[in-house]
């Protein structure tokens, strides 16, 4: 059997574990729902601040689900992985001539699946609401590309965390600092409209602004080439190092296995 | 309060407050969470406090101050009932029941070990306030009305989180404790005054008890007592209802043997 028949094999497992789970739906797609709602309802005369990049708060803060979707997301990988060291599946995929890549692509292939079907459904709500995409059809590919890459990131993030402690509960613990990392960007409001200074330098270095950026400016602008390029960057990044860590906590993890 | 109830209220509350201040994990997210809530708000939001009409004349970041201090104080009741499922789930609140003479005090003792944990997460909040430059211009008096309607909404909270706790006997009950009270809390105005909402969030909120509490809080700190009285007629109308909610429970779980 070829590596991608491997693959394949657990790519089919992981996606079937994580979307037959409800809760990790419920959490996943109701909870960003729910905040959307609170917040644009909430936030919508935020948008008389001049300077305000639109009219509608809901299109300003439909970004943010797509990143809250990914740290669930991120969770949801995070959890499957470390219950398969507790488990003992881990220990018995170490005997079979499976890559380490192949065991890597088929535990996130669940929470790429999960990033796409979150893309969709948040999108859809939100363009039911009333939200703007300024993009228009050709940004869809994009949107949805990006939405991937940011769980991907986010998902080795989880899966590195599983692997590195292999506890579901320490992975669990982990979760809240990942929404500290959303709540301290440029969620709420754009990074020049916050007049705390401390606020707006550490928004301006925390990577997820520019993930809500890139998706804000498909949202809002249409065409934003720097937005894109910081946003992709940004989420290749978090992901490129999420897999080369993750690669390197596999290892080690089969080794003492 | 006789004797044998006032032991064991205050042996059950000893207890608990050891319990929580002895284990980092079990009292830094009370601490940590409305803290990072008031610098995600006060300081991502400080602009809100400038849109044309939103006058509230201690600034955005007391404004935001109320919110953060009723939120820590409903969630230090919540968290109490975390440790009260605990207590449960783990056989320790059977033999509570076996050991103690009055079981309302049982209760009692819980309620001391919320207050205690809210204070001292009111007074961490409070302090990280002062220092970001909070405006608490309300006089001695309205901020001790602010501070005994925090109390009060802890009370009511821990009686909230008790009574399912008592029910559910388990920490899985944990988001059925803290779901409803995070909504009530995010369905109030948080960001704005009541005014500047608009569509269903301004219906929800009109009628949510939160709105009320919150207002009178940042009314105390503006000096105004306006509206205390009807917001101590809630809080006091939540903490007999779910009172009565937390004795029933506590009765169901005698019943089932804890």
């Amino acid at each position: 059997m070829s590596s991608f028949a491997h693959a394949g094999l657990l790519v089919r497992r992981s996606v079937i574990r994580t979307l037959r789970q409800p809760a990790n739906l419920v959490f996943s797609f109701m909870f960003p729902l729910l905040l959307l709602a609170v917040s644009s309802g909430g936030l919508n005369a935020a948008t008389r601040i001049p300077g305000f990049p639109t009219s509608s708060y809901l299109t300003f803060a439909l970004a943010v689900p797509f990143i809250q979707g990914a740290l669930f997301a991120a969770n949801s990988a995070g959890t499957n992985f470390a219950e398969d060291i507790e488990s003992g599946f881990l220990s018995r995929l170490s005997l079979t001539p499976l890559s380490r890549s192949a065991l890597l692509t088929g535990q996130l292939a669940g929470v790429v699946a999960l990033g796409l079907l979150q893309a969709v459904v948040f999108l859809a709500v939100g363009e039911a609401a009333g939200a703007g995409f300024a993009a228009g059809i050709a940004g869809l590919p994009v949107l949805f590309a990006l939405s991937i890459l940011i769980t991907l990131g986010f998902g080795t993030l989880g899966a590195l965390a599983a692997l590195r402690t292999g506890s579901g509960e320490a992975v669990q613990g982990m979760f809240p600092l990942f929404f500290v990392l959303l709540f301290l960007s440029s969620s709420s409001l754009p990074r020049n409209l916050m007049s705390i200074d401390w606020f707006h330098t550490v928004a301006t270095y925390n990577p997820v602004s520019y993930l809500l950026e890139a998706v804000r400016s498909l949202l809002i602008t249409g065409w934003d080439g720097e937005a894109l390029a910081l946003g992709f960057g940004c989420a290749g990044a978090i992901a490129v190092a999420g897999v080369y860590l993750c690669s390197r906590a596999l290892r080690t993890r089969m080794v003492r296995t | 309060m006789n004797r044998r109830f006032r032991s064991v209220a205050l042996a059950v509350g000893a207890r608990s407050i050891h319990n929580v201040f002895t284990n980092p994990a079990l009292i830094l997210p009370s601490v940590i969470f409305p803290l990072f809530f008031f610098a995600a708000f006060a300081g991502g939001l400080a602009r809100v406090g400038d849109i044309p009409g939103f006058g509230y004349k201690p600034g955005y970041t007391a404004f935001q101050f109320a919110f953060v201090l009723i939120q820590s104080s409903a969630f230090g009741g919540v968290f109490t009932g975390f440790g009260i499922a605990r207590d449960f789930e783990m056989g320790f609140g059977r033999r509570l029941l076996l050991a103690a003479p009055n079981r309302q005090a049982i209760l009692a003792g819980y309620m001391i070990a919320a207050l205690v944990r809210a204070a001292f997460t009111m007074l961490v909040v409070t302090v990280v306030a002062l220092v970001a430059g909070a405006d608490l211009s309300g006089g001695g008096v309205d901020l001790f009305g602010l501070y005994g309607l925090a109390v009060l909404v802890n009370l009511g909270a821990a009686l909230w989180a008790a009574g399912v706790a008592l029910r559910v006997r388990s920490i899985q009950g944990g988001p059925l404790m803290q779901v409803p009270v995070f909504l009530l809390l995010f369905l109030a105005p948080v960001y704005v005054p009541l005014d500047f909402l608009t569509g269903w969030i301004h219906a929800v909120a009109t009628v949510n008890p939160f709105t009320a509490l919150l207002g009178a809080g940042r009314d105390l700190i503006d000096g105004d007592a306006g509206t205390l009285g009807v917001a101590i007629a809630i809080a006091a109308g939540l903490i007999a209802v779910f009172g009565v909610w937390a004795l029933r429970s506590m009765r169901r779980a005698e019943a089932a043997g804890a």
